[in-house]
């Protein structure tokens, strides 16, 4: 099932030994069949076997996508056609912590852009470039699903909401002195950019009661609601066949 | 006057509202046993009763959608639940994952059982660590209790449910993108039909729903269809987060009937900013036609939505006030689809790419006489000749912004769009929103 490498891809992966050998290769063999076996076929294990790749080495290599298709009896061509595709799929290694500043428009409009910029001036590093130390990895990101925190950056994809330019650079600094940083809705404390992966790839780090359950915006209908005493109706007091509410009661 | 209706929200201000034992202590498990007790048909029958219509954006009915699983197919049943919510403004399921993700895990069993599968998945957007960790947990609980795998509840129905992780792809939240994404393959749209009814996850039956969609079916199996019919209006029946963002003065999520207006919801969430003016808003994401002051009284259901000229799709409103450009939020949402379009198809692909270019020379106040009629003719040339909604979607911030604020996308061919709306007043921190932060 070997593909024909090109002559680029064969020069790198001479250049380096595999990390995917020996007692590291039997590990992460214990764990590709734990993932494969959830799956009515296997090939549905092959996003999961990329996480788990990069769990290993910070990012996905060549070597990473030959584990992948070796577990999975595909070829290393398919691989890497799934594994191009993705953007969480990093081809180059990244930091400690990756920190994503969310750009599309809700949260640019709400300073999201400025984060941005200031990161990138803060760091010296440009989009989906890496500190020197080998600690933070900045990129920009589109829509995070936290719009009514916005501004919203995440570092290895755990949400730090509700930021501003200053809040941010703290965070970074703090990031790369090594630091606790605590998420604004996850873990207390954020683990490693390839913990974070190995999560991904479906096996727990048993952290998933840390943190709060919910707040700020997520609670502000509920707790307008409690104030104001409204509720769902009463299944066992519905107004009589309501020929529902006219449209859009005003 | 509408009031809000907290009900898949009702415990999030509980610490522990995501563990089995609170869920439980709120009534949480009981809707499945009623269910086990029940033929599936019926439930089927009693969730097309209710009315409820997709929660993922299309509106589609869940109940309906269930019935077109074909009955002589011997091939096995799948559900798939769709958590890749990555529409952008859209934020309703990641806190619902969070803070209440048994609601999800209950509506996944009687909704398996409805349709005689067992095995599901939650396909789940990879971007969210401890929504991913939250979910598993209240899986491994549920297994647990013997609410999830063999014999459930003593009933004979087995279940198996994964918690799938995405890796980053806006496309994955189409169904049929989805699906080749969790078969393991590039998440590309396959052309329908076939529809995933017929020929879905390993080309076999498969139901695919939004997790609002799923964690609904209990409450409706609890209270009744009658319960569910008696908000909301009569072809869009209950009730649904409506999540606010932006320029408003307490943004968050408002679970509420559907009908409600956005004045009512603005009323209750402070208004827009510190004494600013409403400009132009989402409906429901970017990629439904936005919506200006004149709509603050269009009922939020499906119909009266789409009668004015927009679509309901996640009730994701993004408000904008007076301070904003519309060319650099239209700008800044192209520049996400021109990123997230998956190559398939050419309109799309090139359409977004050139699109792009166009509106970031009209923001930089570079633009020509003939960008306007440019970018509508390329909107034609994409609404309707993609495989997938991404590509019609695209052209619904261009179109619906040249309608209400063309003279904007005029002064782009002389004056940059930061000089018209300095950019640091539309921020969170600017003295504009000062109230904000009290």
């Amino acid at each position: 099932m070997s593909t024909p490498e090109t002559p680029k891809a064969s020069e790198e992966r001479a250049a380096r030994t595999s990390v995917f050998t020996g007692e590291a290769l039997a590990r992460l063999e214990v764990d590709a069949k734990d993932i494969i076996s959830r799956y009515p076929k296997e090939r549905s294990a092959l996003l999961p076997l990329l996480h788990l790749v990069q769990s290993e080495e910070g990012y996905v290599s060549v070597d990473g996508i030959a584990f992948c298709a070796d577990q999975l009896g595909i070829t290393t061509a398919e691989v890497t056609a799934v594994a191009t595709f993705y953007t969480m799929y990093k081809r180059r290694p990244v930091g400690d912590y990756h920190v994503g500043v969310c750009t599309n428009t809700l949260c640019a409009v709400m300073g999201g852009d400025e984060i941005f910029s200031s990161l990138k001036e803060h760091l010296g590093v440009g989009n989906d470039e890496t500190t020197e130390d080998g600690k933070v990895t900045l990129e920009h990101l589109e829509c995070n699903a936290a719009c009514d925190f916005a501004p919203v950056v995440m570092v290895n994809w755990e949400f730090f909401d509700d930021q501003t330019p200053e809040s941010a650079r703290r965070l970074v600094d703090d990031l790369r002195l090594g630091n606790d940083v605590t998420p604004t809705r996850g873990a207390n404390s954020v683990c490693t950019w390839k913990q974070a992966s190995r999560v991904l790839a479906g096996i727990d780090d048993g952290r998933a009661t840390e943190g709060v359950q919910a707040s700020g915006p997520s609670l502000a209908g509920l707790e307008l609601a409690r104030q104001r005493g409204w509720q769902a109706p009463d299944p066992a007091d519905l107004p009589a066949a309501a020929p529902a509410t006219e449209d859009g009661a005003k | 006057m509408t009031t809000l209706t907290p009900i898949l929200s009702k415990n999030w201000d509980r610490p522990d509202s995501f563990t089995l034992a609170a869920y439980r202590e709120d009534g949480g498990y009981q809707a499945l046993r009623t269910a086990l007790g029940m033929e599936p048909d019926a439930i089927v029958d009693l969730v097309k009763a209710s009315g409820l219509r997709g929660r993922g954006g299309a509106g589609f009915p869940t109940g309906m959608k269930w019935g077109f699983l074909p009955k002589d197919n011997p091939n096995p049943r799948y559900l798939v639940v769709n958590a890749d919510e990555s529409e952008p403004g859209t934020c309703k399921d990641m806190p619902l994952l969070l803070a209440n993700p048994h609601a999800l895990v209950e509506g996944i069993a009687i909704a398996s059982y409805a349709i005689k599968s067992r095995n599901a998945f939650v396909y789940v957007r990879g971007e969210v660590l401890h929504v991913i960790r939250r979910l598993r947990h209240a899986v491994a609980e549920a297994y647990e209790a013997g609410l999830l795998g063999t014999d459930i509840l003593g009933s004979g129905f087995d279940l198996d449910v994964v918690v799938h992780s995405g890796a980053g792809a806006y496309i994955c939240g189409e169904e049929t993108a989805l699906l080749d994404s969790l078969e393991g393959y590039r998440g590309q749209p396959r052309l329908k039909p076939p529809f995933p009814a017929v020929a879905g996850l390993y080309a076999s039956p498969t139901v695919v729903n939004n997790v609002e969609s799923i964690a609904s079916v209990p409450s409706i199996v609890a209270n009744g269809a009658d319960w569910f019919t008696s908000m909301g209006t009569e072809k869009s029946a209950g009730f649904g987060f409506f999540s606010l963002s932006g320029h408003v003065t307490r943004p968050g999520q408002y679970e509420a009937p559907l009908g409600v207006t956005l004045r009512e919801l603005l009323d209750m969430a402070g208004g827009v900013r510190n004494g600013h003016r409403l400009k132009f808003w989402t409906p429901g994401g970017s990629s439904t036609p936005i919506f200006t002051d004149a709509h603050l009284d269009t009922p939020l259901d499906f119909e009266s939505v789409g009668a004015a000229g927009s679509m309901l799709g996640t009730r994701a409103l993004q408000i904008f006030d007076e301070t904003t450009s519309v060319v650099r939020a239209v700008r800044g949402w192209i520049e996400f689809y021109a990123h997230e379009s998956c190559g398939k198809c050419t309109p799309c692909r090139e359409g977004n790419f050139w699109m792009a270019q166009v509106l970031r020379r009209i923001e930089a106040g570079k633009g020509t006489e003939e960008d306007v009629a440019k970018l509508l003719d390329i909107c034609d040339n994409l609404l309707g000749r993609s495989f997938c909604a991404l590509g019609d979607g695209a052209t619904s911030p261009v179109t619906s912004a040249i309608k209400y604020f063309r003279e904007e996308f005029i002064a782009g061919t002389h004056t940059p769009a930061w000089e018209l709306f300095p950019y640091q007043r539309t921020t969170r921190w600017s003295s504009e929103s000062v109230e904000e932060d009290a």
